[in-house]
């Protein structure tokens, strides 16, 4: 490896991740954290342009060469998909395809600095008998410098996974925190011809179907630490609540009398709220993983529903008619004290607390149909995301608040899209048949 | 042509005569035997008679019996079918029951009082405009309004049981308030 990749081993650790995929890591300590380049509170953001020429193809084979177009390819696409770099054509690179020096001190800037490219990605793969060794670096071109280098060791079809990760380690490097790459999506999907529970990657790819009972399954909500989903399910043809440890295919039922829906997770804990009806009235509960109740936490007449916690875990938003209209109200759990958070419109719904803490996005119904809103909990800084096209709801976050994925009927049926955080480069996430709806965010799911 | 006249004059003078003839040597017979007989006859046909006529009346009240009891039994049939396709309506984003709708659900209450031994589903549902869970939500307190109303009436809770369905079963499809309107209800299913 040495005679490969030279030297820049200043400081190496390593990572066992799930399956053979190992992690080598030399981050040059000086240079620290660069949270300077990218700024993801900033509305304004301009994107980074950024070169990612094909990787190298230690050994030159045809199946080296292969990996080190995907690799490249689907790195680029993972960034891009974070909204913070414009990728620039490989048309306009003064280099050859495939054979470019890989490390710092081969590197001629000039060359990259010359096209605009801010920012520089380059690789070296060896695929030795199905064993997959790829290192990665990121440059800033116009210091010179390398911002990130890793080695990941593992097999083929851990390709994806490698990619992931070192998307990951450039989010942290430029933003400081972890981006969205070890996160999923959770949604209602009616491929099979009945709304059934899917799962996919944060970028849309490898849905997977996790119901499989033919009736009505709703609002799925993924636990903080990504291993769980409830949802409701009409299974027994009543709406239930179903609590499910995803990989273990272990969990719990709520079948009481009337509803038990819309289910919420407490940011790290395994407690989430939902609102039952057994009393005769819709109330917001919280409830174990187990499904037994801890406590009631609304008591008004009327629905109240649709918890959505601050990341903390100490306060809650959710949905009352106690009003006379459908609106956000925020509860301190410790004091019991309630606040009004929507004034505006008739039918407010659907809060989505911001992992920063400082936002909340719903959806609101106005003239033109449903419409995705942002607003401070201090109730300043209301603005519209989207726009005259059809009706948008079910908002959620990504894990690190850049991103906003919620579903939109614009297209004629009902899809999932994402926006930045400030409503800009609004695209739809994946194309399945039948409709889609309720998309849910998970947090990242691995440590880093 | 002259010949088939022929054939068909003989026929017409022919076959009455045969018969006739037939009928004539019926009597001969009869007024040989003695005259008791004849009497019994009569008596066997006045009986037969009667129980014909009896038979008869039987029969028409048997199929008068039977007609009711299908005038009963499709009566009953469209009271069933009433009670299960007539609709409770609700305002938008609303579970108060207003005038046509208790209306509605006075019928539901005689329906149940006729048929004490039925208990009843009552489904809530909305329209698509709102989102999914506060729908359900909704739904939920229609289908409770309607159960609650029909309790005042004097309908055992014991009864009744109710579920929502949300916006997740519309009836009709497509936008606009016609639309709407008959997506908002509250809907009775026998069980």
């Amino acid at each position: 490896m040495r005679t490969l990749f030279n030297s820049f081993t200043t400081r190496s650790f390593s990572l066992v991740l799930t399956g053979l995929l190992l992690c080598f890591c030399w981050v040059l300590p000086a240079l620290g954290a660069q949270y300077d380049y990218v700024d993801i509170n900033n509305p304004a953001l301009r994107k980074i342009p950024t070169a990612i020429p094909f990787f190298k193809p230690v050994n030159q084979t045809g199946a080296e060469k292969v990996i080190c177009s995907k690799a490249a390819d689907m790195l680029a696409d993972m960034l891009v998909f974070t909204g913070y770099f414009k990728m620039l054509d490989r048309g306009s690179f003064l280099i050859e395809p495939y054979s470019p020096n890989i490390v710092a001190r081969q590197i001629k800037f000039k060359n990259w600095t010359g096209i605009g490219a801010e920012l520089l990605v380059t690789g070296g793969v060896v695929l030795e008998g199905g064993a997959l060794n790829m290192e990665l670096r990121l440059f800033d071109t116009f210091k010179g410098q390398l911002l990130v280098g890793k080695r990941y060791r593992g097999r083929e079809d851990d390709l994806r996974r490698m990619i992931r990760r070192f998307s990951s380690e450039i989010i942290f490097v430029l933003t400081g925190n972890r981006g969205i790459f070890d996160s999923k999506i959770t949604f209602v999907s009616t491929v099979s011809g009945h709304k059934e529970i899917f799962t996919c990657d944060f970028d849309g790819k490898d849905p997977v179907r996790i119901t499989h009972n033919n009736s009505i399954n709703l609002s799925p909500a993924w636990s903080s630490d990504g291993q769980w989903i409830a949802y409701t399910s009409y299974a027994k043809n009543k709406p239930d609540l179903y609590i499910r440890q995803i990989k273990k295919k272990t969990g719990a039922v709520v079948s009481k009398k009337g509803l038990n829906i819309a289910p919420s997770w407490v940011p790290g804990k395994l407690q989430l709220a939902a609102t039952l009806s057994f009393s005769g009235d819709p109330e917001i509960y919280l409830l174990t993983q187990t499904g037994k109740i801890i406590k009631r936490l609304t008591h008004s007449s009327g629905i109240d529903v649709s918890v959505s916690w601050s990341p903390d875990g100490k306060k809650m938003a959710f949905v009352s008619r106690r009003a006379g209209s459908p609106q956000i109200y925020i509860k301190e759990i410790a004091s019991g004290q309630v606040r009004r958070l929507t004034f505006e419109g008739k039918n407010n719904t659907q809060p989505a607390w911001s992992p920063n803490g400082d936002r909340i996005a719903y959806t609101a119904m106005n003239r033109d149909g449903l419409n995705i809103r942002v607003i401070g909990i201090d109730g300043r800084g209301l603005a519209q995301m989207t726009h005259n096209s059809g009706d948008n709801e079910s908002p959620s976050w990504s894990p690190d608040g850049s991103l906003i994925v919620f579903s939109s009927d614009r297209e004629g049926t009902s899809r999932i899209y994402i926006m930045n955080a400030y409503g800009t480069d609004q695209r739809r996430l994946l194309k399945l048949p039948g409709q889609q709806s309720e998309p849910d965010w998970s947090g990242n799911m691995t440590a880093p | 042509m002259r010949k088939s006249v022929w054939i068909a004059m003989v026929l017409m003078l022919v076959v009455p005569g045969l018969l006739l003839t037939t009928s004539c040597a019926k009597k001969a017979t009869s007024k040989n035997g003695p005259t008791v007989n004849s009497d019994d006859a009569a008596r066997k046909a006045a009986e037969k008679a009667r129980l014909a006529e009896l038979e008869r009346q039987k029969q028409l009240e048997a199929q008068r019996l039977e007609e009711e009891r299908l005038k009963a039994e499709q009566m009953k049939k469209e009271a069933r079918d009433e009670f299960e396709n007539i609709y409770v309506h609700f305002s938008y984003d609303s579970s108060v029951l207003d005038d046509m709708a208790q209306d509605v659900l006075r019928s539901k209450a005689e329906w149940l009082r006729n048929n004490p031994e039925s208990r009843a589903l009552i489904e809530g549902h909305c329209d698509e405009r709102g989102t999914v869970a506060y729908n359900l939500a909704l739904g939920d307190r229609r289908a409770e309004s309607a159960k609650r109303f029909l309790i005042s009436l004097g309908i055992d809770a014991s009864r009744l049981s109710t579920v929502s369905y949300g916006e997740e079963r519309p009836i009709a499809t497509g936008t606009g308030e016609a639309v709407w309107a008959k997506n908002r209800r509250a809907q009775f299913v026998i069980q």
